[in-house]
């Protein structure tokens, strides 16, 4: 417990003992069936100086929310923590029994889950929540709590903070709902705040407003702040300190700018590499077209005249040449996943074709020979809930190998660890089941499934958003080798544009279930975009720490709209370009040139679309 | 819980819902008299010739079934028997020959009175186990409950009766073994009547009940937001009444009120053993005299009471959701 | 797989062991206990009737002066063996319908599960009577009522379960691939729901068990010559009040066997602590 029998490490402050929070040799062990004792955290040193952010940046399993959750005192699945020094402003965390430990968390240690939408009671209002506290450490009485909580939705750019909070979690938007948690937190002026992963599940466009409410609120409140995220470029925007973590262990830490320009170790090394996708070379052109998707409209629900009740995807067409990549994009309920099953025949279109070299095929799959069904292979986003964890790697392979094919027997085995070697997973992966392979190898499998059919054309669904960045940066890169050596079309739909941007060789952007706009990798920097591709891009942090602040505030919409009518632009509702007496009466044109498509009055005219 | 005040529009989706509940709930009724009336009407045979014996003539016997109406088509007897059945006459007992309405009416007082009294003491008694089963989850009281509960349900009525008559009634002489009631029966007297009953239906009531209170309790207890509610500093007792219970009434009541349908199981056998003059030991005799019109009766009762209180839990489960509510 | 089944068993807590023990105990009992019985089942052996446990009738005699333990070893046998049987034409049944009507899916579905929450809706005992009242109760028909009645709960169970299993994006993939309902059914959802499945078809038994010596006790069930343990129970009934092992033994020989079996099924549910 002493300081002469640990050495602390170098820290980034200097001066340890001034700062707000202090870690010495904290370690977090889980007891095993055997009665034995593993760590699943072993000796994390750091500190924050008072004010300061600190960030915790780790893949899954590098324990990064269990050394968060540490510094609460709270451990899950009966955890033991113990550590050299666990000390937050003057308590001694580490020695502090439960009672103590529940008088100080949500008063002077708070903390902001990644999922307000799971961490909120559903059958509460967000008020008595938010406020709850106040009242439980005896703070405020519940007046003065209630003016508190208002003064916080205010600062925190939230709608109607006056009434907000008699809502239920369910009757606001996720991030809004994420701002109100950071209230909650914030409410009884913490000297600490931890918070896990707060914007990992938003969509990237409401990440910026969030991370920018979160930041300011806490700047505000000048307290210490823990963030905990797998993702280094929302951390550069946010924190002074970083601390880099795989499997539980401490791997490198410093000064965020120091780690970002001059990273000292391999793993980090590789993470800076990862979040910053290389920009592949585009497939060779002029090569047959091998898909075609000619304005479908799809959706849910009976059909009348060509139209579904609940109608998701309208009019998108495409082209998808031999060995090149298209990439779809698109927040989520864009229809990226709709468009996929429509291809694949699994949500017949209600109107519109699809066509394999030139030959229309049916829209259901029921009617689709097996010939054709063989060409067309559809990878799903999750290997998890796509591989049957009751078959074994081999089983899952074989079967479309005998089902296209008529493989069996010692051909079917060959062929299966062919397939092995293709994907690189070693031979003798092919008799575990599934659920004992990781998930980047699950997602080989995954692939080497659609790929045994031997298809002209890959859709890939999401295909690295359930995995680590790494781990996603070599699937990226097996795929991108496979399908220029095997000449395969591939169909890539992502939400994340940088991903698409690196690997893909045009890229389609969806909005509403209308393509707004289309555009050749090699016409994409530098030219002008639809609003809402500039919005996407925009919306990207760059890995500068300046990038938050420099970027402007988004420019609320030009036009207030309440309903649109189906045919105007869909983004009319959140457009900063709008022009009034054109975008909210006329349905947008669609503006086409040098192999570039866009869906909006601005493109091409004056006043270019982009800005 | 917070209750916002239901507004208008929250009545207005609240309704369709719960009229659309109700409707099921009839169809499904509808259903199972169809089904009932199918096994216990047209499957069996020929009522008038089972009247009649072997000795009838086939006059004698072509007579009666026009007289009962058995020579017409199968949907219009089951048409005039559902008729008849909703305007409060469900025939005359082949056995008692007198109206089964009277004898349902002269039983059916003493089988609620038997069910309403278990039904609270289960519903309190199950409630306290299974709360505190899932707030100790993993715990010796957890554990020590689970074994419990779980043997009690696996455990026939008729043991859990014959071993309190031994211990009461044969060895402590404390209560009766017999359970006459009568209207005339004294308040006290009734009550030392149906100890044993009570006794024997709750055992079997609240193991079932308050496993699944347990289990829907437990359920809550997983969920992020009361690690959120931990992390806030809200002590645990707070948290179970304010953050989980307003979470878990809705299958709570459904837990309740499924187990309450093992009560028309047991108490089959509980009042056979204890002579107790209610519906349950009536339908006992009834399918052993083989009377169909008063079988059929106590069927339709006891299936449009389990999907009474099956109705009944779905509603406050629409009611306590906040979802549908607000 | 016999190496994994041993470890299950050692990892077993102790309620979960006692229970197996119980079930292979009565299980024995069902297969070789007529070759064990001491006596002929009917015999009339005994001059007293109702007599305590000795050293010619270890459990003493019935209320016909007959050997108890021949009759309670003869009797679970037909206990065991109806119940074994119903369950699993119950599980049978209820699953074949759960896994046609998720893949099927649409009208087919809805139909079905309407169909069953009709079934479902009545309490089993009450639709016990009816079909008891309407078909008779040989041994064959007590068998088919039984399972009958425990499809529709099975079917529930098997369908939920069925139907997450189709959501899952692997049945997608074969569907996507051309696969017929078949291969489906049987390659990609059932070995999925085999676990829970199995658990369930335990459930039933224990059910059946309650369901059909509640009926013999009631006089309704398994009819002389043939007894199983709930007849046992009712025809010594006037033995109750001088606690004659005739009526207390073949009562708690029930229990015995559905407590084992019910200890059983929790301790091998996942998720259940060692």
């Amino acid at each position: 417990m002493t300081v002469e029998l640990a050495p602390p490490p170098a820290t980034g402050p200097s001066d340890a003992s001034a700062a707000a929070v202090e870690v010495r040799g904290l370690s977090i062990t889980v007891a095993q069936p055997d009665g034995t004792r593993r760590a699943i955290v072993e000796n994390i040193s750091f500190a924050v100086p008072r004010g300061e952010v600190l960030a915790l940046i780790g893949e899954s399993g590098s324990g990064k929310t269990t050394i968060a959750l540490a510094l609460m005192g709270f451990s899950r699945f009966g955890a033991t923590i113990a550590a050299d020094c666990l000390r937050v402003g003057d308590m001694d965390i580490a020695a502090m029994g439960q009672s103590a430990l529940r008088g100080v968390r949500g008063s002077r240690i708070a903390y902001i889950a990644q999922s307000a939408a799971a961490a909120f009671n559903p059958s509460r209002t967000i008020l008595s929540q938010v406020i709850e506290p106040l009242l439980v450490h005896g703070l405020a009485g519940r007046e003065e709590a209630r003016a508190r909580a208002v003064a916080l939705f205010r600062s925190l750019a939230l709608p109607s903070p006056e009434t907000i909070g008699d809502r239920y979690p369910h009757q606001v938007s996720g991030g809004q709902l994420q701002r109100l948690m950071a209230a909650m937190a914030l409410i009884t002026g913490p000297e600490l705040v931890i918070l896990d992963e707060p914007t990992t599940a938003l969509d990237v466009t409401t990440q910026v407003e969030v991370l920018r409410a979160f930041k300011a609120a806490i700047a505000e409140s000048g307290a210490t702040a823990v963030y905990v995220s797998h993702d280094l470029a929302v951390v550069t925007q946010v924190s002074e300190h970083i601390v880099v973590l795989q499997n539980g262990r401490m791997v490198e830490q410093g000064d965020s700018a120091r780690i970002l320009t001059a990273p000292q170790s391999e793993y980090t090394r590789t993470l800076l590499a990862a979040a910053r996708p290389a920009i592949r070379p585009t497939a060779d052109a002029a090569l047959d077209k091998v898909l075609t998707v000619d304005s479908i409209h799809a959706g849910y629900g009976r059909i009348v005249r060509g139209m579904p009740a609940t109608p998701i995807l309208a009019d998108v067409g495409f082209t998808v040449r031999r060995g090149s990549t298209l990439g779809v994009i698109g927040e989520s309920g864009s229809g990226k996943s709709t468009l996929a099953r429509v291809i694949a025949g699994l949500l017949p279109a209600a109107s519109g074709e699809v066509l394999l070299e030139g030959q229309p095929l049916p829209r259901a799959m029921a009617q689709r020979s097996r010939e054709q069904l063989r060409r067309i292979q559809l990878v799903f986003q999750n290997a998890d809930t796509a591989l049957n964890p009751a078959q074994t790697v081999r089983d899952i392979i074989a079967r479309p190998l005998a089902f296209y094919h008529g493989l069996k027997g010692a051909a079917a085995h060959a062929r299966v660890d062919e397939l092995l070697d293709l994907i690189r997973l070693p031979r003798a992966l092919a008799d575990r089941r599934s659920t004992e392979l990781s998930g980047g190898q699950k997602q080989r499998v995954n692939l080497a499934r659609a790929l045994a059919a031997e298809p002209d054309v890959l859709l890939c669904d999401e295909v690295t958003s359930a995995l680590d960045t790494v781990v996603g940066a070599a699937i990226l890169d097996l795929i991108d080798e496979l399908r220029r050596e095997l000449g395969i079309a591939t169909v890539f739909i992502s939400h994340d544009i940088s991903t698409v941007r690196a690997f893909c060789d045009e890229i389609l952007v969806l909005y509403a279930g209308r393509a707004v706009e289309r555009c050749p990798k090699a016409a994409f920097d530098g030219h002008s975009h639809h609003p809402y591709t500039r919005l996407l891009i925009d919306s990207v942090p760059d890995m500068d720490p300046t990038w938050l602040a420099t970027r402007a505030a988004a420019a609320g919409p030009a036009l207030a709209v309440s309903a649109i009518a189906p045919e105007l632009c869909r983004f009319l509702p959140r457009c900063p370009v709008a022009i009034g007496g054109l975008c909210d009466s006329n349905p947008p044109p669609l503006h086409v040139d040098d192999g570039r498509a866009i869906l909006c009055h601005r493109a091409g005219g004056p006043g270019d679309a982009s800005r | 819980m917070t209750a916002a005040p239901p507004t208008r529009s929250a009545a207005a989706r609240l309704l369709p819902m719960i009229a659309g509940r109700i409707a099921s709930s009839l169809l499904t009724l509808f259903l199972v008299s169809v089904v009932i009336f199918v096994a216990s009407s047209l499957l069996p045979g020929d009522a008038a010739q089972e009247l009649l014996g072997q000795s009838a003539t086939p006059a004698q016997i072509a007579a009666l079934r026009h007289e009962m109406g058995l020579d017409q088509p199968g949907p219009v007897r089951f048409v005039h028997w559902l008729g008849a059945l909703l305007h409060g006459d469900p025939g005359v007992s082949f056995v008692a020959n007198m109206p089964v309405s009277d004898i349902i009416a002269n039983r059916l007082p003493n089988s609620l009175l038997l069910a309403a009294i278990t039904a609270l003491i289960s519903i309190v008694l199950a409630l306290t186990i299974g709360i505190a089963s899932a707030i100790n989850r993993g715990g010796r009281i957890d554990s020590a409950l689970n074994i419990a509960t779980l043997s009690l349900v696996a455990i026939p009525e008729f043991l859990i009766a014959t071993l309190a008559v031994l211990a009461f009634s044969v060895k402590l002489l404390w209560l009766p073994s017999i359970s006459l009631v009568t209207p005339e029966t004294g308040w006290a007297e009734t009550l030392r009547a149906l100890a044993l009953p009570v006794l024997s239906l709750t055992c079997v009531v609240v193991a079932q009940m308050a496993r699944m209170t347990r289990a829907a309790v437990a359920d809550q207890l997983d969920r992020p937001y009361v690690e959120m509610a931990r992390l806030k500093g809200v002590p645990f007792g707070r948290i179970v009444l304010f953050h989980v219970m307003p979470n878990a009434i809705g299958p709570v009541i459904n837990a309740m009120a499924l187990s309450l349908s093992y009560l028309m199981g047991g108490a089959l056998v509980v009042e056979t053993i204890f002579n107790y003059p209610g519906l349950a030991s009536l339908m006992v005799n009834a399918v052993t005299s083989r009377d169909m019109p008063l079988l059929q009766s106590c069927a339709m009762i006891f299936c449009a009471t389990y999907l009474a209180l099956m109705l009944v839990a779905d509603i406050v489960a629409i009611l306590a959701n906040p979802r549908l509510r607000a | 797989m016999s190496g994994a089944l041993a470890m299950r068993v050692r990892n077993m807590r102790l309620s979960g062991r006692i229970g197996l023990a119980l079930v292979l105990f009565w299980l024995v009992l069902a297969v070789g206990g007529p070759a064990l019985a001491p006596h002929p089942v009917g015999a009339f052996i005994d001059q007293e009737v109702f007599s305590g446990p000795g050293r010619t009738f270890w459990l003493g005699s019935d209320y016909l002066g007959r050997d108890v333990l021949s009759r309670v070893l003869w009797g679970s046998r037909y206990t065991v063996f109806l119940a074994l049987g119903a369950a699993l034409l119950a599980v049978l049944g209820g699953t074949s319908l759960a896994l046609f009507s998720a893949i099927r899916g649409g009208w087919t579905d809805e139909i079905l599960a309407r169909a069953m929450d009709t079934l479902n809706s009545m309490p089993s005992k009450i639709f016990a009577l009816v079909l008891v009242a309407a078909f008779g109760s040989s041994l064959t028909l007590l068998l088919l009522i039984a399972a009958f009645i425990y499809i529709p709960g099975n079917y529930r169970i098997a369908r939920a379960l069925a139907i997450n299993l189709v959501a899952m994006d692997f049945v997608q993939v074969a569907r996507a691939r051309g696969e017929g309902a078949f291969h489906i059914a049987r390659y990609e959802v059932l070995p999925n729901m085999i676990h829970p499945l199995l658990a369930d078809t335990g459930l039933r038994f224990v059910f059946v068990v309650l369901l059909l010596s509640g009926l013999s006790f009631l006089g309704l069930g398994v009819q002389p010559p043939y007894a199983d343990l709930g007849s046992l129970v009712r025809e010594n009934i006037s033995g109750l009040p001088m606690a004659a092992p005739a009526i207390i033994v073949p009562a708690l020989a029930i229990a015995s066997l559905t407590v084992g079996a019910n200890l059983l099924i929790d301790a091998l549910k996942p998720g259940g602590k060692a």
